[in-house]
């Protein structure tokens, strides 16, 4: 009997190994899949009944002999996997095969669609690849929301012998994974993504950027880039037929700030990872000096499906100028959490929703919206589409699509602290709004938290120094969760004055 | 100054990365996996390998948080700090955690048996609270096993 177990992360951070090797011991043909992104099944297994895939969780080692023996019957058993409401209400164009495959297999990969896109994209040429891009509406999934079309453009029709693609997989932000998912998941899709953007551009040479604190997403990444190498998929010819293209995986170091496309540059060229003034642009002047796509790996990892499926099919999703689908991470406090990809457009209410409320069981006080420089929004604001102007509008951000949901034991004010805390500590230390201003935001927020009158007004208009004064978005975007903390929930802040 | 045998293991180090585009970043990792820390005796190595100023290279190792001046404690544990945990008991975690190595903050016990840091985030945000224990992910992370399998 077939069954998958997934060698995801989070798969594995909760004793998948130990599930797939009792599977495997006793009988089982196992493989190890990507993650469905149902976290609160993991370790999630799946086994293949009458051709249809049927999951069970969470399992442990023990619930193995029983599982094999009856599973109808077993206790954990949820049904087809595929009717699993959670999977049933999305849209995964970007994540169609994360938790499907083998992430390994090559046949797995060309079965489920693999390299239709870079077909078509060869097919089309490097001037109508990019109108395809464009014409799909992608914008980078990284949070700038920048059209990618654009940007390829840009450095599509600038000169130059040697240009490069760059992935920016320095996913930092807490509360977001569908980074690592999609490369645990299926590295293949992505590198095909960076193949199709080195085609389109110009561009022979392609650096993945990946934070250490992923290590299963390094190894897997090193792995499929042997696949992908021996399939012709990178190497001196695209698929034996288009221009060369190849890529090499580089690992972070545990800086947060080389998540923002200039450090990371400085950082892959072996510098400090210090944000660099724009101009030059990098799509002009970036890795070297050359022209550059700087591109997050959902944004690279949906060009196949565009490619593949034509432009006005992924832009018939979502909403206003926010096209297509983005994947939800749902995490936090919740009891239902993982990754969930919809069409733009869901309310913030509608995503929590799906969580099924706290697992603490208390009321949802915040959920802070796209990383530590995201707001954090109460329940009086869920009726926000999601949409990069929507939000932008209700005074946040979408940064990369991840929700981290708190229930009424927060403290306001000590996530406020958190913010600066750790604007200080992750700051480049270029510009000075950051560098100080962060530090003087931690001791204006213990001044606040000590009952000094004084101390609130001057926040406001340190957060307002730091958004219009610095370089990059750390120092600019750390206000965010700072000022929607005490704008929304001023009765942490109000009560500590109270105490005194 | 190197000894001989480690002298030796930094130049095939050095000569196995030479050749990338911006090799020091790899060179680095490749040595802090070697010997637990980037010796600072190797500085000037490197830098001279890489026609780079010490003060360059020194820079780049004490900008990120990964490489180490010297090594960790025998077990190294590093606590997700960051916010989709804290909203799973990370707090909780990390005072309880600490609390049974004998630490009042994060940092190596005097014995260098445990060295307890934080991490922003390993991507398991809904499966928290997690942690990594010499390398391997934890999660769903409960205190009084986390703190027994770490000081074991």
């Amino acid at each position: 009997m077939r069954a998958f177990v997934p060698r995801d992360a989070s798969a594995r951070a909760v004793g998948a190994d130990a599930v797939a090797h009792a599977l495997a011991t006793q009988g089982a043909a196992v493989i190890r899949n990507g993650s469905r992104g149902m976290a609160w099944l993991e370790p999630l297994v799946e086994l293949e009944i009458g051709g249809v895939r049927h999951a069970f969780g969470p399992l442990a080692p023990s619930d193995v002999p029983a599982l094999l023996k009856s599973p109808a019957r077993h206790p954990k058993a949820l049904g087809p996997t595929e009717d699993i409401a959670w999977l049933k209400g999305q849209t995964r164009l970007t994540f169609a095969r994360v938790g499907l495959t083998d992430p390994l297999s090559w046949d797995d990969y060309l079965a489920h669609g693999g390299t239709e896109g870079l077909r078509a994209a060869l097919r089309l040429g490097p001037e109508a690849t990019v109108a395809e891009v464009k014409a799909s509406g992608l914008r980078g999934r990284g949070g700038a929301g920048f059209p990618t079309g654009i940007k390829w453009e840009t450095v599509r029709t600038a000169a130059g012998p040697l240009k490069y693609v760059v992935c920016n997989a320095d996913e930092g932000d807490s509360g977001t994974f569908a980074d690592r998912m999609l490369m645990e998941g299926d590295p293949l899709c992505l590198m095909e993504g960076m193949a199709i953007a080195g085609a389109a551009t110009g561009a022979t040479k392609g650096f993945v950027y990946i934070r250490s604190e992923y290590p299963d997403a390094v190894a897997t990444m090193q792995a499929a880039l042997r696949v992908a190498q021996a399939h012709g998929l990178l190497g001196p010819s695209l698929l034996g037929e288009g221009p060369a293209f190849d890529l090499e995986v580089r690992v972070g170091a545990g800086a947060y700030v080389c998540g923002e496309e200039t450090s990371l540059l400085n950082s892959l060229e072996g510098k400090r990872g210090t944000v660099r003034a724009k101009p030059p642009l990098p799509a002009l002047q970036g890795l070297f000096g050359r022209p550059t796509v700087v591109n997050n790996v959902i944004s690279l990892a949906t060009v196949p499906w565009i490619l593949a499926h034509g432009a006005p099919a992924y832009a018939a999703h979502g909403i206003g100028r926010s096209k297509g689908t983005i994947p939800l991470q749902i995490a936090g406090n919740v009891r239902h959490g993982g990754l969930y990809e919809a069409a733009f457009g869901m309310t913030l209410g509608d995503i929590v929703a799906l969580a099924g409320g706290t697992r603490t069981g208390r009321p949802v006080k915040a959920v802070q919206v796209g990383g530590p420089l995201g707001a954090y929004f109460p329940p009086s604001k869920f009726d926000t589409p999601f949409g990069y102007e929507e939000f932008d509008g209700a005074g946040g951000l979408i940064g990369h699509a991840g929700l981290a949901v708190f229930d009424d034991s927060a403290d306001m004010l000590a996530q406020a602290r958190f913010a600066m805390e750790f604007c200080a500590v992750e700051s480049c230390g270029k510009c000075t709004p950051c560098r100080l201003g962060a530090q003087r935001g931690v001791e204006t927020l213990d001044r606040v938290r000590a009952g000094d009158p004084k101390a609130l007004p001057l926040l406001k208009d340190l957060c307002d120094t730091m958004r219009d004064g610095s370089l990059c978005a750390l120092g600019g975007f750390t206000p965010y969760p700072v000022m929607s903390a005490v704008t929304h929930f001023p009765d942490d802040f109000a009560l500590k004055e109270a105490a005194e | 100054m190197l000894d001989s045998a480690l002298g030796d293991r930094l130049a095939q180090i050095i000569a196995d990365h030479q050749g990338l585009e911006g090799p020091l970043l790899p060179i680095l990792h490749a040595v802090q996996a070697e010997w637990g820390h980037v010796p600072p005796s190797a500085i000037p190595v490197i830098a001279q390998a890489l026609n780079l100023g010490r003060a360059e290279v020194h820079g780049v190792v004490s900008f990120y948080h990964d490489f180490r001046s010297e090594p960790a404690g025998r077990t190294h544990l590093k606590l997700c700090a960051a916010e989709a945990c804290q909203a799973q008991g990370a707090r909780a975690l990390r005072d309880a955690v600490l609390a049974a190595a004998g630490l009042d903050a994060w940092g190596t016990t005097p014995d260098r048996r445990l060295t307890v840091e934080p991490i922003y985030c390993l991507g398991l945000c809904a499966t928290g609270p997690a942690a990594l224990l010499d390398g391997r992910l934890v999660g769903r992370a409960d205190a009084k096993s986390l703190a027994k399998e770490a000081l074991a």
